[in-house]
């Protein structure tokens, strides 16, 4: 591998739900003996991440991935012919399948990326949790999939309350009783069809896992964090580091089973009675991973290396007890950066 | 309709504009920008119209009509006043 | 000296959008308001001058093209094949012709569709009788050309023992067999069902009563099913029931017919991705499909003959609408609204997909959101309800993609007259393969009463 890489970064919302772009760049500055060019991906003129010029060195705009695939690779390649990108880092969940399927594409062009197979990305979706924990051995919170409001009541006698109604990809609520079922049923099935999933819901301590599998069953590395302020988002505000070997375990366990490749995010909860359910299995490096990287195992780095075949060692060791505080900063920017990048897409 | 653009507002050649008073940006496309800079040296319709004509390969009916609408959306956008 | 005229610019219309957070950028986006000018060689623009606006475009290039993919896709992982075209989708008969050609059977679902069919000179032993509704006349016409009835209720089961006894031949039949393969909604209203044991029934049923031969088994589990895994399920189901035959009956099941219901490039409302990037390929399907039947557990020698009635994926992509800019419109909301003379009388499928609309001439890099009206004056007349476009004006031109599937046999004759329907063949010459409708020809169904003839105003 060079030495000097250029590294496209996606994900610059580094809002108060931020994306993991700024920090997978924080990590990749951190990377030792290596000099690293970053590219910012943006799809959106007021991405934080585009005005971050001690971070960034070039900024790009990208049409939507709901524009088609096409247009992003015409875009792709115009970046591509003046910067010559050697690693493409995509960030945003939304933009994750769209880059799976171009990868053979990118890799042709002497791109790299280093993301999960379609498979797996399908398998971890919400609505085939079940499926999921079945199949590798997992414990994850009863769910059952149902498609006609006929279904519910039977469908209810295996939960208790509270259960969680939620839609095949987006919205979730709690149900203490079964006019709420009826009542959520609706409404999700307005907004986003069917199926829907009703989950057992599980009363608990939740905790979250950054990890990297390398596609053959090894744990590159994982670092368990509990949260310790929440936002009103439902988003870490601060987190610490933990000692549980279970996490890492469960962790491993997964990996090897599902042979992941690429970064994830799982996030747990512990039950009264010690048991640890998977609630879900986010298909990207979280925003806090610079947690673990502060705590001493660089991932994005990681990542990096195994897209470019070299050997890694997996990580042994991360510092226990170290905590991410997170803040906001108000950036002062020109108008005629934002001139620049809003009329010619570049910056 | 006649309209003068507020004295405030800069159009930028790559057709970027500002509004300092609103804090709103746009952006316009280069026959646009044309007939800004045609309107803020206070030419009549007509007179724009016959301008845009003379460059591009249209008739003034179609100009009017187009006029109409981007004037409409100057005001909308608070970047113009009728007079 | 020669006066030097100098060459006036393209006009295009002034445009001005704001710069808020959350518009989609426009930079790389160009190619999807890349103008359509040609469609397999031929100007899109003379094809309106000769046959006049709206009219729809079928590349005959394109439909063949798209059937040897599909086919390739499963002869090359299954040795027995058939296809056979599904007329609902587009019975123009030049278009069925084609798929004949091609080598297709037929798969009609009313008496209309088998006369079609007939018509057309397909022979009664190759048409595939679905459908929930069949007369006792429909059935002795397709009993007596051999042709394959598809049983879909138990009513339907005795109505055809009861004909046995009225003509000398033993009717070709299968059952129609509905089934959980883990896809919502269930079409669980057509045939009989499998894991409730209806279908097992039914099957023993028609064994017992020995009147008629029993010879495949179907399914058509949905339309635009975006999991191939679905079919997976569904042919292990179907060779489940073929195998029990076998051992129960020492009976061998001659096909089984998986239906249709691939997705064709079109994006649904409501995705987030486009059509074309996220719709299972024909090999997936194939592969899907193909592995599960090989690997059921029949012997070589009886593995049953895999039928397919694919419809919109075979058909979609070679159809295209094309049309004009009545008028420009600005929306109490400052929208933009663009009044084409196509609307939703001929575009059933505008109510479930998001279709592409490309402008036939050149135009510039800006672009502008606008909602796309059709010419009926009804509320619900809405092409697309935001389409990013450049902009167009009065008399330009533009093309609806992917609309080759139902349109052509669910547009409805309301406020406006049906148009022509022309064929690109694979040479690039045009023809009319339906000829668009006159007030003489819908007043040629009425009948007016005597008394009511004369009026005084
Ligand atoms: C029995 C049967 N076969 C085939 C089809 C064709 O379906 P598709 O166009 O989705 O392939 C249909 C359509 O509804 C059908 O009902």
């Amino acid at each position: 591998m060079k030495q000097q890489l250029t590294v496209a970064v996606s994900g610059l919302n580094n809002t108060d739900n931020p994306g993991p772009g700024i920090p997978v760049i924080r990590a990749l500055r951190d990377w030792k003996g290596n000099d690293i060019r970053i590219i910012g991906i943006s799809y959106d003129n007021l991405e934080p991440g585009l005005f971050m010029r001690d971070l960034v060195d070039k900024s790009y705009s990208v049409p939507f991935p709901s524009g088609g695939t096409e247009n992003l690779m015409l875009r792709l390649q115009y970046i591509h012919e003046i910067e010559k990108i050697d690693f493409i880092f995509p960030n945003f969940d939304a933009e994750l399948f769209t880059f799976m399927k171009i990868a053979p594409e990118l890799e042709k062009m002497g791109i790299k990326t280093f993301l999960p197979t379609a498979d797996q990305f399908e398998e971890r979706h919400k609505y085939r949790l079940s499926e999921f924990g079945e199949k590798y051995g997992l414990s994850v919170p009863l769910s059952i999939t149902i498609g006609s409001i006929s279904e519910v009541p039977a469908a209810l006698n295996n939960f208790e309350y509270p259960v969680v109604v939620k839609g095949k990809f987006y919205d979730a609520y709690i149900a203490y009783n079964l006019e709420q079922v009826y009542s959520y049923f609706h409404k999700i099935q307005a907004k986003w069809g069917l199926p829907i999933i009703l989950q057992q819901f599980v009363y608990g301590n939740e905790y979250n896992v950054v990890a990297l599998g390398d596609g053959k069953g090894n744990t590159i590395g994982a670092v368990p964090m509990r949260k310790q302020y929440i936002t009103d988002k439902g988003k870490a505000w601060a987190g610490i580091t933990i000692d549980e070997p279970r996490l890492i375990e469960m962790t491993h366990k997964l990996i090897a089973a599902n042979k992941w490749r690429g970064g994830m995010e799982l996030e747990l909860i512990k039950d009264k009675n010690g048991t640890l359910y998977i609630v879900e299995i986010n298909p990207r490096f979280p925003a806090w991973v610079y947690l673990a990287v502060a705590s001493g195992q660089n991932m994005p780095a990681a990542a990096i290396q195994l897209a470019f075949g070299e050997k890694v060692a997996a990580f042994e060791n991360y510092d226990i007890g170290k905590l991410f505080v997170r803040y906001s900063w108000d950036n002062i920017v020109t108008l005629s950066e934002f001139q620049q990048i809003s009329t010619l897409g570049e910056l | 309709m006649q309209l003068r653009i507020k004295g405030n507002i800069a159009v930028s050649e790559s057709g970027f504009v500002f509004d300092p008073s609103t804090g709103d940006s746009y952006s316009i496309n280069p026959i646009g920008v044309e007939i800004i800079q045609l309107m803020k040296q206070t030419l009549s319709e007509k007179a724009i119209v016959d301008a845009i004509v003379e460059r591009y390969q249209t008739e003034p009916q179609t100009v009017e009509k187009d006029l109409y609408d981007f004037c409409n959306l100057l005001v909308k956008h608070q970047l113009a006043d009728r007079i | 000296m020669a006066t030097q005229t100098i060459e006036k610019l393209r006009y295009e219309r002034p445009v001005i959008t704001s710069l808020n957070a959350g518009v989609t950028n426009k930079f790389g986006t160009k190619s999807l308001h890349a103008p359509l000018s040609h469609i397999d060689g031929v100007s899109v623009k003379e094809i309106i001058q000769k046959y006049g606006s709206p009219v729809f475009i079928l590349s005959e290039r394109k439909i063949r093209q798209t059937y040897r993919e599909a086919y390739r896709a499963f002869t090359s992982r299954y040795p027995k094949v058939q296809f056979a075209w599904s007329y609902k989708t587009n019975y123009i008969n030049a278009v069925c012709n084609v798929f004949h050609q091609e080598g297709c059977w037929a798969e009609v679902v009313s008496i209309f569709e088998y006369k079609k069919a007939i018509g057309n000179g397909v022979q009664g032993k190759n048409i595939i009788f679905n459908g929930p509704e069949k007369t006792d006349e429909d059935l002795l016409l397709a009993i007596q050309n051999d042709s394959l009835i598809h049983i879909d209720h138990l009513d339907e089961l005795y109505q055809i023992i009861e004909l046995t006894t009225k003509i000398k031949k033993r009717p070709r039949v299968a059952i129609r067999v509905n089934m959980d393969t883990g896809v919502y909604p269930m079409w669980d209203r057509f045939g009989f069902n499998y894991e409730t044991g209806q279908a097992w029934d039914a099957i023993n049923k028609i064994i017992l009563t020995d009147k008629m031969d029993l010879v495949g088994l179907h399914c058509h589990i949905g339309t635009f099913m975006l999991s191939a895994n679905a079919y997976a399920v569904a042919a292990i189901k179907l060779a489940d029931l073929a195998l029990g035959i076998k051992e129960k009956h020492k009976q061998n099941i001659e096909y089984i017919d998986l239906g249709g219901g691939f997705a064709s490039k079109n994006t649904l409302k409501g995705s987030f991705l486009p059509g074309s990037d996220t719709i299972p390929t024909f090999d997936d399907y194939a592969d899907a499909i193909c592995s599960t039947l090989l690997n059921a557990g029949f012997t070589k020698e009886n593995l049953p003959m895999l039928i397919l009635e694919s419809g919109r994926a075979l058909i979609d992509e070679a159809g295209f609408l094309a049309g004009s800019v009545i008028a420009n419109k600005r929306l109490s909301d400052g929208r933009r609204a663009i009044v084409m003379d196509m609307g939703v009388n001929l575009l059933f499928t505008s109510f479930w997909y998001d279709h592409r609309i490309s402008p036939v001439e050149e135009s510039g890099n800006h672009t502008e959101n606008a909602v796309i009206y059709g010419p009926l004056c009804m509320n619900i007349d809405i092409v697309r309800e935001s389409v990013t476009l450049p902009p167009l004006k009065k008399g330009d031109h533009a093309v609806i993609h992917t609309v080759g599937a139902y349109n052509m046999t669910q547009w409805m004759q309301f406020i406006a007259m049906r148009p022509n329907v022309v064929l690109i063949d694979t040479e690039g010459k045009t023809h009319v393969i339906r000829n668009r409708e006159t007030v003489d020809d819908l007043n040629k169904m009425e009948v007016m009463p005597e008394h009511l003839k004369k009026f005084k105003l």
